[in-house]
């Protein structure tokens, strides 16, 4: 029977996957598209525990979707940063990306 | 196994699966097509949890809004040949990092969820859950809902005068 700590776990699963392709992407594009893998695994955790556990109805939902709004601020603030970093650099390797390091 | 387990099972396997090729391509534009199977899977996960309002969200936002947008983003930047586009790290300790904190993350986090006895409720929640969120959005949570409003402007602003540039005119 499917439950609780099965939605869990895979949500477990797809943050693992996605905190890896944090660590070990170049491609600033790949580390964006990363950290939407894992909001969404944070976001699956929030609409299993309104789902299954006993508290105020419909809060979990709400907090998904203010993730998701936050999240699609985030995916464009950072394609645009990419985009100009590109325009000055010509390249989207982050091992590039050390304008500020001294 | 009843037919609820078994959908279930599909859409994890399509979902973790499509995640896993994500970040294993080399070409980032299949990166990024695996990465809308992801969020469409992700979609039918809360379709399942009996959240259609968020399932429907999900495929409006992420399978069309953001995914068209980092899609955009690549054709803008892509300048090498498409296999080379999204390589790992060339570092070899970075990568093993990468691996050993995942499933070192994913093995404790699994054992602390199978162990814990969770209060779970007995019965399925009310059925008109739109008109529950809508009465927390507009109600309860108001000033959140605001300030969210007002992120996303900020961000659009932001975001146009990052990618145009604010000096030339």
């Amino acid at each position: 029977m499917i439950g609780f700590t099965h939605y869990l776990i895979l949500s477990t699963i797809l943050f693992g996957i996605g905190m890896y392709g944090v660590l070990s992407k170049r491609n600033a594009v790949a580390v964006l598209m990363s950290v939407e893998i894992m909001l969404n695994a944070v976001n699956i955790n929030f609409v299993a525990i309104s789902r299954f556990i006993n508290s105020e109805p419909g809060v979990g939902q709400l907090f998904a979707i203010f993730v998701i709004v936050v999240a699609a601020a985030e995916v464009a603030v950072g394609l645009a940063l990419i985009i100009t970093i590109y325009k000055q650099k010509k390249s989207v390797n982050l091992d590039d990306f050390d304008l500020l390091k001294w | 196994m009843s037919l609820n387990d078994a959908v279930f099972f599909l859409l994890a396997v399509i979902t973790a699966g499509s995640a896993l090729g994500v970040i294993t391509s080399r070409n980032i534009v299949y990166s990024a097509l695996l990465l809308v199977v992801t969020f469409l899977g992700v979609a039918g996960l809360y379709f399942q949890m009996n959240a259609g309002f968020i399932g429907l969200v999900q495929i409006l936002i992420y399978g069309g809004a953001i995914s068209v947008l980092i899609i955009f983003a690549i054709m803008l930047v892509m300048d090498v040949e498409p296999h080379r586009t999204n390589p790992p790290s060339p570092r070899l300790p970075r990568r093993l990092g990468g691996i050993y904190l995942s499933i070192l993350l994913v093995i404790t986090m699994g054992a602390a969820i199978w162990f814990t006895h969770w209060p779970l409720a007995v019965g399925t929640t009310g059925a008109d859950e739109m008109a529950v969120l809508a009465d927390l959005m507009l109600g309860k949570y108001v000033v959140a809902f605001e300030i969210a409003a007002v992120l996303l402007l900020v961000a659009i602003v932001g975001a146009i005068i990052l990618a145009k540039g604010a000096d030339d005119k």
